[in-house]
């Protein structure tokens, strides 16, 4: 019988898959890694709603035309674009198999990152400096929640970076290494992309006001 | 050295002796049960030299379905923690009567009915679901395992870590008293300024990540790995609302995780989101709880759902009346959990035309819920109706539910709601949705898959005990609290003044025990089946005459589950394999490609227990130093490239030449 | 297999004598106050209660017998009724199964809908009782609600006289409640009189209602606030128009002065309260309850939402704060936070020393923390969601 059933062209119905590949380790991995970032998304926007709610709740103190200052903001922006196109590089570079390459282009990235991060800290400095801190006022609180929740995550998509360079040196672009770069080029996108709506909700529209 | 305040504050944080309920006596003893317990059975598992066993096999285990057993036992144990809560709480209300203060004071009381709600749904309610969604779901679409096995022993363990944390609160400080959803202001640092909230907080924070990432595992699952030939109009009905319930689960824990994060701040930083100066807003938490919590209850009750609907149509002996208007219903259920959050606080004084809006998308929940239980009263229609305990929870549910359903969308009218809201009537709808729905299916399921997962049935006469128990109990336990509702009482009160009120509490505690000799008679069932595991043996795989790929494999399943894949033909794929004449193959095993065992799971879960000891407690070099090791091992781990390995071909053939000499030899008699 | 269906037999019986526990429980004497209120709000959300029951029970009740007549009829021992294994679709059935429980939800949304709209507490009564219209002439009693921990406070700006754990209302007269809280969430509610609503510090509830028999009821706070909940509990008198101008009177009467300092005491937790009066009351108090700065020098929510609106006070407002000398509870702050602070109050000419005139302006509605604010070229906070944060209380003359 068994070997009727692993014969398909006998008209007996087919119980089983006869000539079975194993599944390829990670076929799941970049479904389950977008709904990951869905999930993250929604973390985000959250915030951005929390930000929509008390963003208006100065508590008598300052607004954000008082404390943004869009040049600097504009620059950070342009770093994070910029790492989001030399990613962009990096993967070229790795579909063709250029270990060199890649990793320069993700070193790049991560300065990039880097540099964000700086000034973002620079600004989040100022701000407490000047006695504008996240416990002034409910927007305050909203704001630096919701940018700082953008920060680290990209410095934790920094450490990620490392971590992949070091893998990516040491075993090279084998099949494992290249998912997970492609990992962490949707992580890094999508950071992205929440950017892009911080600065246009909070930064754009907030000096607009 | 430690007589400087100073540096016993950095080593200890708010950590004193104060802090160990010493003086408590009720705790102090159930603190010592639980060591002498805890130690006994330490040193059993040392003397008959199991822990290298439980290690290697149980707590490092990949396998889906080990990690599903473990869920289910995590979420038995914390049943007892929140049961013996709940009995604390009748026995307080049915005392404190006539200047009688009870047994309980505020800050044991108040403790104790937060810690119930959080534990039964967080550590009871979860881990019964998601044990058998883990379970049965990659057995049920023909799958090896799920898409992630890390992460699913990951999850299992940050779930667990959770409920530690929740049992470390009993015996070293206290737990929250501000209800199971520590609405601010009242759980914000001014008026909850020591750890219970705390406790809340980071118990759900590591839970909710294992809960989360589950969730995607389980989608993938879902989505990727079945059977060919299943297409999703095939996929059995449990995995449809499992899929459902996990789709809600991802979409909605982030929620929680946020709002939490954001009472976190507020508590420990300063920030002003839900405090009433500088602009915060204690409503935005409200509704932002909400937005998960209700989604949350189609989390606990989907599944039920499913198991219900796999019960009803095996024991019935009948194809699932309305397979499509099942999955149709199902689906409409997930997408309307989003839209009613609202009605959890319509006494906020939102406005009528709000109000309204909530009400009726509340109500047109129940048209799809209706449907369904139309679906099954049709599925028995025209059957053969076997009551063996599935079965039974199953009728069970379904009287019980109906009249929690009509409740609900009494509570769904928004001025009948300004009667009822926050009243004992409340408290009773929802046990009676929730026990009657999550905690019967539960049951169902259990007594369902339990031969799959041993290869045994349950003893039917303690099941029947713990039965008539839980169910009698149940509505001794609940109705009188519709009463009390309409009398105008509400809930988490401590004492009473109003004599007349007593014997409806009286009433009520009765029920309570009857529950409790339900349980005992539970864990008993589960004893006797042990001991009489070889009269209750199963050797065949599939002790109901069932429908659905599970059925298809031994009890229990060998570790890959299915020598080869099957491939599907319809809904009921065991069942139409079966009338096609389906015999077992016997030859052309190949190696199995399997996930191997790691111990990263329980690391990681470990180290964020202690880092929430150390947030919790102020101790931060402790916090400081668990986040780094934390860091250190996960990105370690993503160094192991090795996380795989092969079932030899002889192995197989041992194994399906075991079972096919098995099934011969319980052919013969 | 037959005995499990005697004893399913004997859990429906029992069912059935559960049903009938409440009616034993009527005649056995047992008040059932949602069910048998004073006040015709109450009575006609009882209304809908039973109405909406009903209408369920045509649906509930089917499903329940047939649940129990398809168990027992098609059991595995009854060979007498038909088995068919493969029978899992039926058009016509389908649509009857998704179109009855949908009849019933169009019905009750119907109900819901209109119900909704003419129970709302903020809608003023149209009516004392059925066939009972309102006396246009007679104006309604106001009172300005507080709840404190762990006791309620009642203002009379009428009167000038307030009340602490004690509540008095005239039958057949409107009574319109203003609510607020001082610390932490509270639900107002007396169930002979009317449902209940949320009491939330720096926010307004309001509540429309009328007592129609003279009685004494309880009154509660139906949301946990802490440790002293269970004491937090009140008598609601419905009295005759003569009882009522006597018990005014007697409150008047008493030497009790409830001024700002008097206030700042009473806040304090405490649980037990016994009821008492109090003769002179701060005209000017409720608002400063209401707009959370009581304490003098603290900036006026009001006054704080309407610099907001205009866009804060720019960097000036960073240096605006005091520290907090004075909590309910105890001076504390958070682990990692700063010490905790108050927005202090800017003099005005309106407001001296951050006191707001006795005269009421109503050009600016009252408004609570993250309300909807008067409306700003571009305000995050739509209209939309600001619904779902209670609403705001439109201004009156």
């Amino acid at each position: 019988m068994s070997v009727a059933v692993a014969t398909p062209q006998a008209a007996e119905p087919v119980f089983h898959v006869v000539d079975e590949h194993a599944h390829p380790e990670g076929a799941s991995t970049m479904l389950g890694f977008w709904i990951y970032l869905m999930s993250d998304c929604l973390i985000f926007a959250i915030l951005f709603a929390t930000y929509g709610v008390l963003g208006g709740n100065y508590a008598a103190g300052p607004a954000p035309k008082d404390l943004f200052d869009l040049k600097l903001v504009a620059l950070n922006t342009a770093m994070l674009l910029m790492s989001s196109i030399t990613y962009g590089f990096a993967m070229l570079t790795m579909e063709k198999r250029h270990v060199g390459a890649t990793q320069m282009w993700l070193a790049i990235t991560g300065l990039f990152g880097l540099a964000f991060l700086s000034i973002e800290l620079y600004e989040f400095h100022h701000m407490i400096h000047e006695g504008a801190t996240p416990q002034r006022s409910a927007f305050l609180s909203s704001f630096f929640t919701l940018v700082g929740t953008h920060g680290l995550h990209v410095t934790f998509g920094i450490v990620w970076l490392v971590t992949l360079m070091t893998q990516v040196a040491r075993s090279g672009l084998i099949e494992a290494n290249r998912r997970r770069l492609m990992c962490l080029s949707m992580f890094w996108h999508f950071l992205d992309v929440v950017w892009i709506g911080v600065f246009t909700f909070v930064y754009l529209l907030g000096v607009l006001r | 050295m430690l007589t400087n305040p100073d540096i016993v504050k950095a080593i200890f944080g708010r950590l004193t002796l104060e802090s160990l309920p010493l003086h408590e006596p009720i705790v102090v003893l159930t603190f010592v049960a639980v060591a002498i317990g805890g130690a006994v059975m330490v040193a059993g598992l040392t003397y008959f030299k199991l822990w290298g066993y439980l290690w290697r096999e149980w707590f490092t285990t990949v396998d889906h379905k080990r990690i599903g057993i473990m869920y289910m036992i995590l979420g038995i144990v914390m049943l007892l923690r929140g049961f013996a809560d709940a009995v604390m709480m009748r026995l307080q209300q049915a005392m404190a009567f006539g200047g009688s203060e009870g047994y309980l004071n505020a800050h044991h009381y108040d403790q104790v009915f937060t810690a119930h709600g959080v534990i039964m749904i967080f550590f009871v309610a979860m881990p019964l679901v998601t044990g058998l969604m883990n379970y049965v779901v990659p057995l049920q679409i023909g799958a090896r395992d799920v898409s992630f096995p890390f992460l699913n022993n990951f999850s299992f363990w940050m779930t667990t870590a959770g409920a530690v944390l929740v049992m470390i609160s009993l015996f070293v400080g206290e737990f929250a008293r501000t209800g199971w959803l520590a609405y601010p202001p009242l759980s914000n640092i001014g008026y909850s300024p020591d750890v219970g909230v705390d406790y809340y907080i980071w118990a759900l924070q590591v839970a909710g990540v294992g809960t989360t990432l589950s969730g995607v595992n389980l989608i993938c699952t879902i989505v990727k790995l079945r059977a060919p030939g299943m297409t999703m109009m095939r996929m059995p009905i449990f995995t449809w609302t499992s899929l459902c319930t996990n789709i809600l689960i991802v979409a909605s824990f982030p929620v929680l995780t946020v709002v939490l994060a954001l009472l976190t701040l507020d508590r420990y930083v300063g920030t002003n989101f839900f405090t009433n100066d500088f602009g915060g807003n204690p409503m935005m938490y409200v509704n932002l709880i909400w937005i998960w919590g209700h989604p949350e209850v189609y989390i606990l009750i989907l599944p039920a759902f499913g198991i219900f609907s796999e019960v009803t149509s095996t024991f019935s002996g009948k194809r699932l009346f309305g397979y499509t208007s099942m999955v149709y219903a199902t689906v409409v259920i997930t997408i309307l959990s989003y839209l009613v959050w609202l009605h959890h606080f319509f006494t906020m004084g939102s406005g009528a035309s709000v109000n309204s809006f909530f009400g009726i998308t509340t109500m047109i929940i129940s048209i799809p819920t209706g449907a369904k239980m139309f679906n099954w009263l049709f599925t028995m229609y025209r059957g053969r109706i076997r009551y063996d305990l599935p079965m039974m929870w199953t009728i069970a549910f379904m009287l019980t539910f109906v009249i929690g359903g009509m409740t609900g969308v009494l509570l769904a009218v928004p001025p009948a709601d300004f009667v009822l809201h926050n009243s004992l009537f409340l408290v009773a709808h929802f046990h009676n949705v929730i026990i009657g729905g999550v905690v019967f299916g539960a049951f169902a399921g259990i007594a369902y898959w339990f031969p799959k997962a041993f290869g045994f049935k349950l003893d039917v006469f303690w099941g029947k005990v713990s039965f008539w128990c839980w169910v009698v109990g149940f509505y001794f336990a609940f109705m009188p609290l519709y009463v009390l509702g309409l009398m105008g009482v509400t809930r988490r009160l401590r004492v009473f003044d109003d004599p007349s009120l007593q014997i409806w509490f009286i009433i009520a505690g009765f029920g309570a025990f009857l529950v409790a000799v339900g349980i005992a008679a539970f864990l008993i069932q589960i004893a006797v089946s042990v001991m009489r595991r070889e009269q209750l043996r199963d050797v065949t795989g599939d002790p109901w005459n069932g429908r659905t790929l599970e059925w298809a494999t031994s009890s229990p399943p060998p570790d890959y589950n299915f020598a080869f894949t099957p491939m599907v033909r319809d809904t009921d794929a065991w069942w139409d394999m079966k009338r096609a004449g389906y015999q077992r193959p016997l030859e052309g095993f190949k190696p199995i490609h399997m996930p191997s065992n790691t111990g990263t799971g329980i690391i990681l879960a470990g180290l964020s227990t202690v880092m929430a000891f150390g947030l919790i407690w102020y101790i931060w070099w402790l916090a400081a130093l668990s986040f780094i090791a934390l860091l250190a091992v996960a990105i370690g781990h993503t160094f192991n490239y090795h996380r795989d390995f092969h079932i030899p071909a002889d192995e197989v053939v041992r194994v399906e030449d075991e079972r096919t000499r098995l099934l011969a030899a319980g052919a013969k008699p | 297999m037959r005995d499990i269906l005697i004893l399913k037999g004997r859990i429906v019986s029992r069912l059935k004598l559960l049903a009938l526990l409440p009616l034993a429980a009527v005649l056995g004497g047992c008040n059932f106050v949602v069910m048998a209120p004073a006040g015709d709000i109450a009575a006609q959300q009882r209304d809908l209660v039973v109405i909406s029951t009903v209408l369920m029970l045509l649906i509930v009740i089917p499903v329940m017998a047939l649940t129990v007549w398809f168990a027992w009829r098609y059991r595995h021992s009854n060979d007498a009724a038909k088995y068919d294994p493969d029978w899992d679709h039926s058009t016509g059935l389908e649509l009857v199964i998704w179109s009855a429980p949908l009849a019933i939800i169009i019905c009750l949304g119907a109900i819901t809908w209109m119900g909704t709209h003419l129970l709302d507490p903020y809608r003023s009564l149209d009516r004392i009782a059925a066939n009972r219209p309102i006396d246009r002439d007679k104006a309604p009693l106001e009172v300005n609600v507080v709840a404190l921990d762990w006791k309620w406070l009642f203002i009379y700006p009428e009167y000038g006289v307030a009340s602490l754990n004690e509540l008095a209302a005239p039958v057949d007269r409107p009574i319109n409640f203003r609510i607020t809280a001082s610390s932490v969430m509270n639900s107002f509610y007396i169930p002979a009189l009317a449902g209940q609503i949320y009491a939330m510090p720096g926010m307004e509830t309001k509540l429309h209602a009328v007592v129609n028999h003279a009685g004494k009821y309880r009154g509660f706070s139906a949301n946990y606030s802490g440790a002293g909940f269970s004491g937090m509990h009140f008598a609601f008198h419905g009295l005759d128009d003569a009882g009522f101008e006597q018990w005014i009177a007697r409150t008047k009467a008493s030497s009790n002065v409830l001024g700002r300092t008097e206030y700042l005491v009473l806040e304090k937790p405490s649980a037990n309260e016994p009821p008492r009066g109090f003769g002179t009351v701060d005209a000017d108090l409720y608002r400063a309850i209401l707009n959370m700065c009581v304490e003098p020098g603290k900036m006026c929510m009001s006054e704080m939402m309407s610099i907001d609106a205009k866009g804060g006070l720019g960097l000036a407002g960073l240096n605006n704060t005091l520290p907090l000398a004075y909590d309910k509870y105890a001076r504390r702050g958070t682990a990692l936070g700063p010490e905790p602070s108050f927005v202090a109050g800017t003099c005005t000419i309106d407001e001296p020393q951050g006191r707001i005139a006795a005269q009421v302006r109503e050009s600016t509605p009252l408004l609570g923390a993250g309300l909807k604010r008067p409306s700003a070229p571009f305000t995050p906070l739509g209209s939309s969601t600001s619904l779902l944060f209670g609403s705001p209380s439109k201004s009156q003359s």
